[in-house]
């Protein structure tokens, strides 16, 4: 099992869920979270004064896959989420001890 | 007594109220959300503080009996006198308490107006204290001087309808001074200081803009033609000032935006209260586009020479406040108004000198008088919050809360 980190555009969001979903991926989290890579920030203009933004708006997404299924999300994912300009995100690749379904009490496999 | 007159001057005193609040959005929205609530507290606990100061002795040092032209007198300490019977100097078609409560609330309005310049630091305590310090010895000797019988600015004949230089010169240079002793905020260069909700500061803009109506129509003191034509030169002076501004930073930064014609707007409103009884609306439009350009120009001087007047009081108040006056002595007709005076393109250049002297005595004293308060309360209480308090930000350090919960 592995876990799938992926930093993209908020506004790809949609695509990517989408397309998870049809792969059979059953669950996601999905953070808003802020920050920057080799693209650095943007500018903003208050007043006539610029400011150097350097933490751009993103969404975290993390799911947890079974290891045959890995290669394929990661493909998905780079295939919806791509622009081709700056900022398009990262995608990280985790490996998972354990997984436990809290209410049926499942564990590995079963419980993703 | 006039019903019409009494009706409006009372409507108009509730309009200038709604100002306060409105500029507590305004300001609230620029500063940084640790600091919503200080900031929005600054504006809208002078609705308190003020208005004691004012009942008991302010409405009678700015209007009471002459002393030489310097103050007025105690005789009205308490209202004592100030009632329903119409005063024979002040709104003589209203009762005197309707004229006493308007103006009080251009008192509670300018103190507030002052808050953006230390925005983010200032610890509360040391700012009740400067307020009260500062109206009543600054508002309400400056507002005697131009407004009140015997007052030396308005015996020289000075024009100021509704409050240039006593409401905003007067702000606008106190939080220069302000700015220069309170000194910058933690980070200043370094860190962003950027707003946390224009929307907040687009509301508090409009609320002003509707306010600013009751400023100056209602200081006609009667629901008449001069109350109109400063009803109507108001908007339009806001209309272009609003405009300019966004052309402005269009051409010098390459995009317009929202809080520029916030900023633009009130920049207009502020340059044509001193005007706005004695011009008629093409010279509004004037005078606000004007405005617009010299307010823009003066909000980026101040990080030219180094001082952090973070919400941009001097730029606007202290300097649109400034062309306004003068303006005032440029643009004045007595066909607009027969009790005034011609200004310099109606043939009395003898008009701009007397605005220019109103303007240098308000500039000095009002630098003075606040940075020896500003001295005097920091001697007593300290003026800043701890550097722990103000990384923390004034809603927990100040008042033990905060403005958004999630």
């Amino acid at each position: 099992m592995k876990k799938i980190e992926a930093i993209i555009k908020p506004f790809k969001l949609e695509e990517v869920k989408d397309g998870l979903s049809q792969m059979g991926v059953k669950g996601m989290t999905v953070t808003e979270v802020k920050g920057f890579g080799r693209q650095r920030g943007h500018k903003e203009v208050y007043r006539g004064a610029e400011y150097q933004v350097d933490f751009v708006p993103k969404v975290k997404i993390e799911v947890v896959v079974d290891s045959k299924l890995v290669t394929q999300a990661i493909e998905l994912i780079q295939q919806k989420a791509r622009t081709g300009e700056i900022g398009d995100g990262k995608i990280f690749v985790i490996p998972v001890e354990e997984v436990i379904r809290i209410r049926t009490g499942q564990t590995g496999k079963d419980a993703i | 007594m006039n019903t019409g007159d009494t009706a409006f001057v009372l409507f108009s005193s509730a309009l200038v109220m709604l100002m306060v609040p409105g500029l507590a959005l305004f300001y609230g929205g620029m500063a940084r959300n640790k600091n919503v609530l200080g900031t929005l507290m600054q504006s809208f606990i002078m609705l308190g503080v003020i208005t004691v100061a004012w009942v008991l002795w302010g409405y009678s040092m700015a209007f009471g009996p002459d002393h030489g032209g310097i103050i007025g007198g105690l005789d009205w300490f308490g209202l004592k006198g100030v009632g329903i019977e119409p005063s024979a100097d002040y709104g003589s078609t209203i009762p005197h308490a309707a004229f006493m409560i308007f103006q009080c609330m251009f008192a509670i309005i300018t103190p507030a107006l002052i808050t953006g310049a230390f925005a983010e630091r200032m610890k509360f305590s040391a700012f009740l204290l400067f307020a009260i310090l500062w109206a009543t010895l600054v508002y309400n000797p400056l507002a005697h001087w131009v407004w009140g019988i015997g007052g030396w600015i308005g015996k020289l004949g000075a024009l100021d309808f509704a409050g240039g230089t006593v409401v905003h010169i007067s702000s606008g240079i106190s939080a220069l001074a302000a700015a220069v002793i309170i000194g910058k905020r933690r980070g200043y260069g370094s860190v962003a200081f950027i707003p946390h909700n224009l929307p907040m500061t687009i509301t508090g803009a409009a609320l002003l803009w509707f306010g600013w109506f009751g400023f100056n129509a209602g200081s006609a003191l009667a629901a008449n033609g001069l109350a109109a034509n400063a009803f109507v030169v108001t908007h339009c002076a806001s209309a272009t000032a609003a405009l300019s501004w966004i052309i402005m930073e269009w051409i010098h930064r390459g995009k317009p935006t929202t809080l520029g014609a916030a900023s633009g707007a009130v920049a207009g409103l502020v340059a044509i209260t001193p005007a706005s009884g004695f011009v008629g609306p093409i010279s509004s439009l004037i005078i606000g586009a004007m405005a617009g350009i010299i307010c823009y120009g003066g909000i980026l001087l101040k990080s030219k020479l180094g001082y952090d007047d973070s919400l941009d009081v001097v730029g606007i108040h202290g300097l649109g406040g400034t062309w306004g006056a003068l303006a005032t002595g440029l643009f004045a007709s007595t066909l607009i108004n027969p009790s005034g005076a011609n200004g310099l393109f109606f043939g009395n250049p003898a008009q701009l000198w007397i605005q220019f002297v109103s303007v240098a005595a308000t500039w000095i004293f009002a630098f003075v008088m606040t940075s020896i308060i500003l001295k005097v309360v920091d001697w007593i209480v300290g003026l800043r919050v701890t550097e722990e308090e103000e990384e923390r930000g004034l809603d927990i350090s100040q008042h033990n809360e905060t403005g958004y919960s999630f």
